[in-house]
């Protein structure tokens, strides 16, 4: 029965190609621009390390009070650490694995002779890092703890960096040139590239173009003094000059992440903390009671506002698009089936049932569905190959079409298609065979 | 012609009524609020910087094995070499004139403070955002002295960039004057930086120069720009250049051999050199992609909504054949049998438009609690809605001519 439908469905569609088309355009370009707009929006809201994130931690502990100069008056900490309170959480070690970190931009001589020096971004981290975000290396490892402790001039370095300076080999051990001094190369990262570049969400803005190059341990980035290349936000003047003014300061620069496997551990931090900013209070550094926030990484990222504004206006204005396409079929479909209440009048006087009526008339909207579907597949790819003429290259490089996106097309088309049937084909079916029979 | 009979007709058509009528107050509603997203962005993106942006241009270099600059002989060995590197700059044939300088307006790379008219004051404080840069500034940016004097030589200085010692001397924006000394005479007026002691005569007043962030948490202050006669010392150096008419490109391209020259041990990458309008281009990528991407959607929408209309109205015109004959052979002109169908669709836009304002007031409002929007003003729905009605009447003029066209011996005929 239903390939009958099927074959009434298609003639149906045949005898009047104009409206037919009108309605296959109008889902296809609902659906596609609804698609597009959401493969960005997928792309940018989605969880960077999803089998990790609910256990990884940014730390907030309020070091400037109720009365910071610059401060937005929303009451919460700022956003990274001073390097007083990042040393203190470091030398206390309370988590599992942590690492502070800040935002380098050293350069890199190469080792050919005749090649001009280049640029290179990166953290310096502790040897935690690694492990804690589960980083994949190519060659070699992370560093390990003593390095930490020794100032090791040790280096990790990006696939990118090392295809560049030493050409797809393993380079682990050999040397690296860093603003003038030799780094021994222990790790070639696997084209690690999280996005948005969770870890230090402050700096990067959430999602960077850019492959971070190099990672050196902190306290040998300290020691030589490598300059921090990210935000640094202050709310005083520093008393001394210079980068260990810096450090001795109150200004935030610092970003940290911490990894707490279960509630207990969690609260236990939180804990700490507290404890940690009260001691302060007591040693006359706060004057004010303990300000801290613990969040995790999908939290973290969510208070940061790193899904871009603009993505998800543009999905809600492409889904109010879809939404007058629905109602412009409704419109389209109602004519369609109510011209044909003759043809109705006739199937139900020879004792169609109602139900017979229905699923006639739904395999109709399912096949329009099914076409704009198809029509709808086609502009998603094209939408999704040309969003980067609109949207910046650090968010439209992201977007990409695959499995799920195109079923979900489909399964949108048909669905919303159908939905935007039903009261058509109510209508239909509610078609009076005698009146028909009647004035024609 | 009176409404009763279209009322009539109309209510015996409730669910297509209904659907165009929601159709067009939903369209109405986000096309709204589209174009007044895209009247945004443009508005955003041609306000003026305050610099003269034609042959302008930017070179940021990094030294290798640079000293740190924390102590004063690093900071005197850094001071050397950006003097040589301006000298080399400033000798170049198609180069005009050359300032070091932190930032520029759309780098989104910022230096930002506070002054206040009082010492030691935290609590009252207007934000600025600051240029260190020396006697060429006003002439190489392009800015406009409206009161006092530019630099001289004399009153540069040069410091580490983790210095923290404020100016004596400064030049500010029209803005930031306004704002501190709205009886206009800013000139000669003290005013203190970051909360501190130090008194800093203001001694001229420069008539815009935006801030370098373009993000919307400057919006309250993208004005406020102070220029300090300052050199800025660390391990990487910037330099606006103004070309000469005409020679912009062959001014950049001659400044990287230059720079290599004086020496070698730098980064220079493709990135290094770049022109005020790539910058100008990458700041507002995004605010262009927007408006187009909401261009798009405008349009998309406004060829469902009128294609939905003509699809409706047709199948209404094809049913209602006979009355129409039967008119026609009762005397009505064609004409009549147009405006019917004309004054039908103004009614049911009319309705559609009405919920419509409703629905892109509502959307603005909502936009605003969520989103960074700021209300929207009457005029971009007034004019959406005339456009909407505009646009119910051209979708409908196809099928209400063929209306027309019908000839009254359908009357007479079984159908």
């Amino acid at each position: 029965m239903f390939t009958y439908y099927l074959e009434l469905a298609l003639r149906s569609l045949r005898r009047s190609p104009g409206l037919t088309a009108l309605m296959v355009l109008t889902i296809g370009f609902g659906v596609a621009a609804s698609m597009t707009t959401y493969s960005v929006f997928r792309a940018v809201s989605g969880d960077p390390i999803p089998w990790k994130s609910s256990k990884l931690f940014v730390p907030q502990i309020d070091a400037w009070g109720p009365n910071g100069l610059s401060r937005d008056n929303d009451g919460e900490p700022s956003d990274a650490l001073d390097y007083t309170d990042a040393m203190a959480l470091m030398r206390d070690h309370r988590a599992k694995r942590q690492s502070a970190m800040y935002q380098v931009s050293p350069s890199v001589v190469p080792v050919q002779a005749g090649k001009h020096p280049l640029n290179v971004s990166g953290h310096a981290v502790y040897s935690e890092f690694f492990p804690m975000l589960d980083a994949p290396f190519l060659y070699g490892s992370g560093w390990n703890a003593d390095d930490d402790a020794q100032r090791a001039a040790v280096v990790v370095i990006s696939s990118k960096l090392n295809e560049k300076l030493f050409g797809s080999v393993n380079s682990v051990g050999k040397t690296l040139n860093i603003e003038g001094k030799d780094y021994r190369v222990v790790g070639v990262l696997d084209n690690w590239k999280p996005q948005p570049r969770y870890y230090d969400v402050v700096n990067s803005g959430g999602f960077n173009e850019g492959v971070e190059d190099v990672f050196v341990p902190f306290e040998r980035a300290i020691a030589v003094s490598m300059p921090n290349d990210g935000n640094t936000n202050c709310t005083e003047i520093p008393k001394e000059s210079g980068f260990v003014g810096l450090q001795h300061s109150s200004c935030v620069w610092i970003a940290y992440m911490a990894e707490l496997d279960d509630a207990a551990a969690v609260t236990a931090y939180r804990q700490y903390l507290d404890g940690y900013a009260r001691d302060q209070q007591k040693a006359g550094r706060f004057s004010w009671a303990p300000n801290n926030r613990l969040r995790d990484v999908p939290a973290w990222l969510d208070f940061k506002k790193v899904v871009p504004s603009d993505t998800r206006v543009s999905l809600l204005v492409a889904l109010g698009l879809l939404l007058v396409c629905l109602v412009n079929t409704v419109g389209l479909l109602l004519a369609k089936f109510l011209r044909r209440s003759g043809e109705i009048g006739v199937r139900r006087a020879l004792g169609a049932p109602r139900g017979a009526v229905y699923t006639q008339f739904l395999t109709e909207a399912g096949v329009v569905g099914l076409a704009g579907g198809v029509l709808g597949l086609l502009l998603t790819g094209v939408g999704v190959a040309s969003v980067g003429l609109v949207l910046p290259k650090s968010i439209s490089a992201l977007a990409h079409v695959d499995l799920s996106l195109l079923s979900l097309t489909l399964v949108l088309a048909v669905v919303a298609t159908l939905l935007a049937g039903l009261y058509p084909t109510f209508r239909a079916s509610r078609v009076q065979p005698a009146w028909q029979l009647k004035s024609n | 012609m009176t409404l009763h009979p279209i009322l009539a007709s109309l209510r015996k058509h409730k669910a297509g009524v209904v659907l165009i009528a929601l159709q067009i107050a939903l369209t109405l509603a986000i096309v709204c609020n589209a174009i007044f997203i895209i009247g945004q962005r443009i508005d955003r993106v041609n306000r003026p910087t305050g610099l003269d942006e034609s042959n302008l241009f930017l070179v940021s270099q990094q030294w290798v094995g640079a000293p740190s600059g924390d102590d004063a002989a690093g900071v005197d060995k850094l001071d050397t070499m950006q003097l040589e590197d301006l000298a080399a700059l400033r000798n170049l044939p198609d180069v005009a004139s050359v300032v070091p300088i932190n930032s520029l307006p759309l780098l989104n790379s910022s230096w930002n403070g506070a002054l206040s008219l009082k010492p030691d004051d935290k609590k009252s404080f207007i934000r600025t955002t600051y240029y260190f840069a020396d006697e060429q500034a006003l002439s190489t940016l392009g800015l406009h002295l409206i009161a006092g004097r530019a630099f001289t030589a004399g009153d540069v200085q040069h410091q580490g960039m983790r210095d923290q010692r404020d100016p004596s001397i400064v030049i500010v924006t029209k803005a930031i004057a306004d704002k501190a000394f709205p009886k206009g005479d800013a000139v000669g007026k003290v005013i203190y930086l970051n909360g501190g002691g130090k008194p800093v005569t203001i001694i001229g007043v420069i008539e815009r120069l935006q801030v370098p962030a373009t993000g919307s948490w400057v919006n309250d202050f993208a004005w406020n720009s102070m220029l300090i006669p300052a050199r800025l010392n660390a391990n990487f150096s910037r330099y606006a250049v103004r070309a000469k008419p005409g020679r912009l490109d062959a001014a950049m391209r001659a400044v990287t051999p230059a720079l290599y020259k004086v020496n070698p041990l730098r980064v220079l990458d493709d990135d290094s050199v770049r022109s005020f309008a790539y910058i100008r281009q990458q700041a507002y990528e995004g605010d262009r992609g927007m408006a187009i991407l909401m261009g798009i959607v405008c349009l998309i929408l406004i060829c469902v909504t009128a294609a939905g209309i003509v699809g409706l109205t047709s199948f209404w015109v094809g049913q209602r054949q006979r009355q129409i004959g039967v008119r026609r052979a009762l005397g009505a002109r064609k004409i009549d049998i147009l405006h019917y169908f004309q004054l039908e669709n103004l009614l049911i836009a009319g309705v559609g438009v009405m919920i419509g304002v409703l629905l892109a007031v509502g959307l603005n409002m909502w936009l605003m609690s969520h989103y960074e929007m700021t209300r929207i003003p009457l005029l971009y729905v007034l004019t959406g809605v005339l456009a909407m009605l505009a646009l119910g009447q051209a979708a409908v003029f196809v099928p209400a001519r063929r209306a027309s066209n019908v000839p009254p011996v359908t009357a007479t005929r079984a159908v």
